[in-house]
């Protein structure tokens, strides 16, 4: 049950991608940051919380054959690193495809998926994953 | 008078055919083909369920809308395989979709007519005045038992429904009807379903459904041929296609909502999901009949008229339905029952 706090603190970004931009050099970061890393003291209170597109195209990828237990069912698949339209590298699963038709380059869009379930009684953990546009 | 603001399907990808489920059970394909009129169902992924797809169909129907998401004042969802026992769906949408915490929201039950029930309970709220939009989602990931022939039906799919004051499609009048009926039936704590035979029939599907149609009618003063288009709830593509001729609708009028065939019975999705398909190709002034029906049993009516705002609707800012409908990916028997959690895995 430990994960359930911290899957909570994240769940906005985990569901909608959302992150933040520095006001004071226009940066888009994603996960979330509280401070720029490049403004730092400048930044504070100038994060402001911003949705991502969901767009974006495949930057580099892995086919992922001997995954942990739980992710035995959706063996072989696919994780990527993706580009986004706006700008931050995102890593994400690419749902609903032969894993040996994933090229670099490829157009994607995100989908809401289940990432993590803890066995049979425990929270459900739902987030961001990619799909072949 | 409410109307339909926006809507939004969400089919998964992954289908398989009536054909692969039939080699499995030694049963003949002609007959669930013929007989039944299914030709394939749709299969949802190790990771979808009814929140994942709501979600899906939810964000289809916002997009299009455009509308501000802080006037969405209410967001129901039915289904009959919410992911959770305890833990409404609808909360954990209102942050997937970025709607306002000040928000009306709930799960329904009613076998595959809780979406439709949303639907009405989000046009009591608009009509009464208590909010300018709401969203009723219906959504399914249903369960046959292995070797029922349920197994050949029952799939996976979602449709939204941003019901508003001013919309694309007007909702004239919305009827429902409800008996005490055992036709289909699952316990608490069941992984299946249980049907009651004789009874999914005539005393079920076509007394609720008919009795919808023709109260709806009766009420509005009109017949078959007032109507552009007429869908029906689809546990098969045979009973819907029955039903219509029972009351005097031709093939043209059905065909455009008729689904279950190629992506099986969506459930709680069935009747709305027919319905997105026949708004995404409907033109102002079409008349609508819409008649879903849940088991135990009930049928909810409506009578719809798409209006001249038709016209100028971003349908095409999200993908159409059939458009998902058209790009299967077929899996086989084994990849089915992976998919779908059918296999005990170590330490179940
Ligand atoms: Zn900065």
């Amino acid at each position: 049950m430990s994960e359930v706090p911290r899957f909570w603190r994240e769940a906005k970004h985990r569901y909608r991608l959302v992150g933040t931009r520095c006001e004071n050099c226009n940066t888009l970061y994603f996960p979330p940051r509280d401070i720029c890393p490049k403004c730092r003291r400048e930044s504070v209170g100038k994060m402001r919380e911003e949705e991502l597109s969901g767009e974006g195209e495949i930057y580099s990828f892995t086919i992922v054959h001997d995954g942990l237990e739980q992710f035995k069912l959706q063996v072989p698949y696919v994780m990527a690193l993706i580009k986004t339209k706006e700008g931050p590298l995102v890593t994400g699963q690419i749902v609903d495809c032969d894993p040996s038709e994933i090229k670099i380059g490829m157009n994607v869009r995100s989908v809401l998926r289940k990432v993590r379930t803890e066995g049979k009684s425990g929270i459900l953990q739902y987030g961001y994953k990619f799909e072949l546009k | 008078m409410s109307s339909i603001v926006s809507y939004g399907s969400y089919v998964p990808r992954f289908r398989i055919k009536a054909e692969e489920i039939a080699r499995i059970w030694g049963e003949n394909p002609e007959n669930i083909k013929g007989g039944l009129m299914i030709y394939s169902k749709s299969v949802p992924g190790p990771d979808e369920d009814v929140l994942t797809i709501s979600a899906e169909a939810a964000k289809n129907a916002i997009k299009r809308s455009g509308i501000d998401k802080s006037t969405i004042g209410a967001i129901f969802v039915g289904s009959e395989s919410h992911p959770y026992a305890v833990k409404p769906t609808a909360s954990i949408l209102v942050e997937a979709l970025g709607l306002p915490n000040s928000i009306h929201s709930a799960d329904y039950e009613f076998a595959c007519k809780a979406g439709t029930a949303a639907m009405q309970n989000v046009m009591g709220l608009v009509d009464s005045g208590m909010i300018e939009n709401g969203l009723a989602i219906g959504a399914d990931t249903s369960q046959g038992a292995p070797g029922d022939a349920l197994e050949y039906s029952a799939s996976a799919g979602g449709t939204a429904y941003i019901i508003g004051k001013k919309g694309i499609a007007d909702i004239n009048r919305t009827y429902s009807y409800t008996t005490d009926t055992p036709d289909f039936w699952r316990r608490e704590g069941e992984k299946y379903p249980s049907h009651g035979g004789r009874f999914t029939g005539e005393p079920a599907y076509f007394k609720h459904v008919l009795m919808g149609a023709k109260k709806m009618m009766e009420m509005q003063n009109t017949k078959p041929t007032d109507y552009d288009y007429a869908v029906f709830h689809q546990p098969n593509g045979k009973f819907p296609t029955r039903a219509a001729k029972m009351l005097g609708f031709k093939e043209e009028q059905v065909k455009d909502g008729l689904l279950t065939p190629i992506i099986g019975n969506t459930y709680s999705a069935s009747m709305m999901i027919g319905l997105s398909a026949i708004l995404e190709k409907s033109e102002p002034g079409d008349r609508i009949l819409a008649v879903a029906f849940g088991s135990g049993a009930g049928s909810d009516a409506f009578d719809i008229t798409v209006n001249d705002s038709i016209r100028s609707f971003n349908k095409n800012a999200a993908t159409g339905v059939m458009d998902q409908i058209n790009r299967p990916i077929w899996v086989d028997y084994a990849n089915y029952v992976k998919y779908r959690g059918k296999i005990l895995m170590r330490g179940e």
